[in-house]
């Protein structure tokens, strides 16, 4: 895994040309619901939800170090428990996106302890997610008041008032708040990295006994960030919740979820800043491509069979990611953290 | 819950264990592959699929029996899986973990997308075999032919691995290596020969449980759910532990029948991953597994 | 400050540490030697809480340390480095000194200045930014000495720290820890093959064989001690009788 190692206050460790380039992009972003048609704005916004979720599996897996496979669970809780709160109580999707972050940051902390406490490390921990996100997938099936295997179904209305309160509204209401998401997501990300907590992150992440040894309560590090990644997460899932309208446990907690949120951040770059963002849009725009020529072709399955072949050739080639190729070569130094 | 007649428990505790013993021929080739080289074949129900597509165009073309077809397609996924793993994974013998278990991933995605894009997203199955309506009354009880057939070719294909690993000197020689990887390349023992080997058996294993499983159904999708079930098998009985994967089939195969049967069978697999996390937290070594 | 009292720990029915007691007073350098198996790093295993002792304890300033995590005695005052060295190898050499510092302090900025003072310290600073995957031999041990060193210790464990180092390595070794005893006042407690080095830095010694000790006292008694020579050469003998 690639290191992020943390240098500096601020952005000023980067070019003149780098933050330039960088606000004309943020520039693009902001103003695209003006610039674009639907189409392309509700693809942004794909790109937007993977690079946020995407940040999010990084602060555990690239950051620290402990590898989840089971991240669905932390969308899944969020968007049920957002969803569920909104369809039965008639609650604010803004108060029920704390609670869904609590929830969710309680079932990390809780799957976290209960397996760093034990000594599971490695392959056995990421089977674990594996198994708590399949377990949970399964309990909710059976849970009526939820609804069950029919999912949950968030009531639709004219996409045309802006309610944001309830987070009904036309396409480029959505993109700002994940777009806000995102920002804050990467913001937060670098906050962390740049204070204690990161540093004891990666340092756990490089060598879990010398960490020990220069005073680190591992167990402790390691359930905040699972805890934290979840929360994260959770954020993820309660805007899904409410883009999407509905769900089913078997899509929603499914082990193909997990598979997704991670398949970004590999390709852009594991335990960088803007890695995971790089990758969701990278992805979300040859998916795009894919899904034009499959249905050109009328064929099934090429855009999956695609991100698996260049998942492979990722991890073969530049197990690294693509940000830390490109860093170089933008003329950006390879120390930057980001 | 508990009103059923006997014989329904009994039916079910039989097709348990029919069932399980298919299971646990597929979890062995996942058990020796980690056992021996600590890989994580993460598509290792892919591979099952594959190997049951492969059965069913033998099948649908020439009517061969999808039990006689392991005999060939047994092979090829031998093959297949060691050119695999001499190809790519061996690459990853000194890499980080995670990273060759996302490679695996990929070949996942990769394996089941193809079969998807190949044979679309439907069940296929050979359902007319001669013997698909027989079956056999033992006391009152009635066991499907197809079921057990199925599950006595598991049990030829265990017994010969058994045999295999402990009788051949290419078995005990991979024994060898899983022990001590450095002992067995000063003792001479060509490892990446052998893990080529290793690799390719588990393919095997996998692609004949996936010529016994096309008896029944498959679809591409039914993957990844094949090697979670792999993985809980072979974790409760014990990586890297033959007997144990066995065990641990035949555990789950019975924990599914009965719990379909005692409560609904949506919720079947909840105790088998209920089990998984138990034993991850407190016997990771599972069941028969050596402590790691 | 450090004391050993009838320390012992057996891995599956093999004493490798039986009954040891020492110490190694405030402010001075005490060397623990021994021959190859003898049980050294063990000690240091047991003393910093890799290891859970069977039995005996170990007490830092007259305070029981002994079960301690790792994390906790470090925390209480012990430094220590690896006998193989442990770099966090993707971050620089200055983070991985940062990550030392920061046991002291929860600000980053705090613990680059202490990071920055300790690179001074041991000549290190040059290589700052290096990754620390790309160092050198000698150099890993010195960012391992410099991590041990940022956590504001009261003690120091060196674990073999001279191992496969050149002579004048070795003397800048030496002559650095030198330095940090006189000018600091720090406790150091060193593991060593390199006689060189402890006769040239330790006050007293302490000699132990299959867990056992069998001498103690300055360098000089030691050294001429004839149960030392003997649990050497009686090394070399039965290596000669196997031959």
């Amino acid at each position: 895994m690639n290191a992020a190692p943390p240098h500096g206050p601020g952005l000023a460790g980067l070019p003149r040309r780098a933050l330039v380039a960088l606000a004309v992009f943020v520039a693009a972003l902001v103003a695209a619901p003006g610039l674009v048609d639907d189409y392309i704005l509700s693809v942004l916004i794909l790109g937007l939800y993977f690079a946020l979720v995407g940040q999010a599996w990084n602060v555990m897996t690239g950051f620290c170090g402990q590898l989840s496979l089971g991240h669905a669970l932390y969308i899944g809780l969020g968007a049920y428990t957002a969803g569920a709160l909104f369809v039965r109580f008639e609650i604010s999707p803004w108060i029920g996106l704390p609670v869904a972050m609590v929830v969710a940051g309680l079932a990390g902390a809780l799957i976290g302890f209960l397996s760093f406490r034990f000594g599971i490390r490695g392959v056995y921990f990421a089977l674990l997610t594996i198994a708590f996100a399949e377990f949970t997938r399964i309990l909710f099936d059976h849970w009526g008041w939820v609804g069950g295997s029919s999912g949950l179904y968030l009531p639709v209305t004219e996409r045309t008032q802006v309610d944001l309160w309830s987070l009904r509204g036309p396409l480029w209401m959505f993109y700002y708040v994940i777009l806000a998401a995102v920002g804050l997501a990467f913001l937060i990300c670098r906050r962390l990295l740049n204070a204690k907590i990161g540093y004891y992150w990666l340092a756990i992440r490089e060598d879990q006994e010398a960490a020990q040894a220069m005073g680190i309560d591992i167990l402790r590090y390691k359930v905040l960030a699972v805890a934290v990644s979840a929360m994260m997460t959770a954020f993820g899932g309660v805007f899904y919740a409410f883009y999407y309208n509905q769900f089913y446990p078997e899509t929603i907690f499914n082990i193909d979820k997990s598979i997704e949120i991670l398949l970004g951040v590999i390709v852009g770059g594991i335990g960088t800043l803007f890695g995971p963002i790089l990758g969701a849009f990278a992805l979300a725009g040859i998916g795009e491509v894919l899904i034009w020529f499959q249905d050109l072709v009328g064929v099934r399955g090429l855009k999956l069979l695609t991100y698996g072949v260049v998942l492979m050739i990722i991890i073969l080639a530049k197990p690294d990611g693509l940000w830390p190729w490109l860093r170089p070569l933008l003329g950006l130094g390879r120390r930057d953290r980001a | 819950m508990f009103d059923l007649p006997t014989f329904i428990y009994v039916d079910s505790l039989i097709r348990g264990l029919l069932q399980g013993a298919v299971y646990g021929m597929m979890a062995i080739g996942l058990s020796i592959v980690f056992g021996v080289m600590k890989v994580v074949n993460f598509a290792h129900g892919e591979m099952l699929i594959l190997g049951g597509y492969l059965a069913f165009m033998l099948y649908s073309w020439f009517a061969l029996d999808p039990i006689i077809a392991i005999a060939l397609i047994g092979p090829l996924m031998f093959a297949f899986g060691a050119v695999l793993q001499r190809t790519l994974v061996d690459k990853f013998i000194d890499r980080p973990q995670h990273q060759q278990f996302l490679l695996m991933i990929g070949m996942a995605l990769v394996l089941v997308n193809g079969l998807d894009m190949i044979f679309g997203p439907d069940a296929r199955g050979a359902h007319e075999v001669p013997y698909a309506f027989d079956s056999y009354e033992v006391g009152g009880i009635f066991i499907d032919a197809v079921r057990l057939y199925k599950a006595a070719a598991a049990l030829v294909m265990v017994g010969f691995l058994f045999w295999f690993f402990k009788a051949t000197r290419t078995g005990k020689a991979i024994r060898a290596a899983a022990d001590n990887y450095r002992g067995a390349l000063v003792v001479g023992l060509n490892v990446s020969r052998l893990y080529a080997i290793t690799f390719g058996i588990g393919a095997a294993c996998a692609g004949a449980a996936g010529c016994l499983l096309v008896l029944d159904d498959i679809t591409p999708h039914a993957g990844p759910g094949f090697t979670l079930l792999a993985f809980t098998i072979v974790i409760i009985g014990g990586l890297g532990s033959m007997p144990g994967a066995l065990l641990g089939g035949v555990l789950i195969g019975v924990s599914e029948a009965m719990a379909g049967v005692m409560f609904q069978p949506s919720l079947k697999s909840i105790f088998s991953y209920g089990l998984l996390i138990l034993v991850l937290l407190f016997r990771p070594a599972g069941l028969m597994g050596k402590r790691a | 400050m450090l004391e050993v009292r009838d320390l012992s720990k057996s891995f599956r029915g093999l004493k490798a540490v039986n009954g040891l007691g020492f110490r190694v007073e405030k402010g001075t350098i005490g060397a623990l030697i021994g021959p190859n198996g003898a049980g050294k790093t063990t000690v240091f295993n047991l003393i910093t809480g890799a290891l859970r002792a069977d039995a005996g304890q170990v007490l830092l300033d007259g305070r029981e340390i002994t079960g301690l995590r790792p994390d906790q005695a470090c925390h209480a005052g012990i430094g220590r480095t690896f006998q193989v060295a442990r770099p966090l190898a993707e971050l620089s050499v200055e983070d991985n000194v940062i990550v030392g510092a920061l046991r002291a302090t929860g600000s980053v900025a705090e613990a680059r200045r202490t990071a920055r003072q300790v690179l001074d310290l041991l000549d290190f600073g040059r290589e700052a930014a290096k990754p620390a995957h790309e160092l050198t031999l000698p150099d890993r041990k010195r960012l391992e000495v410099a991590k041990a060193l940022a956590t504001g210790p009261r003690i120091l464990l060196l674990d073999e720290v001279m191992a496969g180092l050149r002579p004048t390595e070795t003397d800048r070794m030496v002559a650095t820890f030198r330095r940090l005893n006189q000018e600091t006042g720090l406790t150091i407690l060193l593991i060593e093959h390199v006689m060189r080095a402890v006769m040239a830095l330790s006050q007293s010694v302490t000699v132990i064989n299959h867990g056992t000790l069998i001498a103690s006292g300055t360098p000089e008694t030691v050294v001429r001690d004839p149960a030392v020579l003997e649990c050497y050469l009686g090394q070399e003998e039965d290596e000669a009788a196997h031959a």
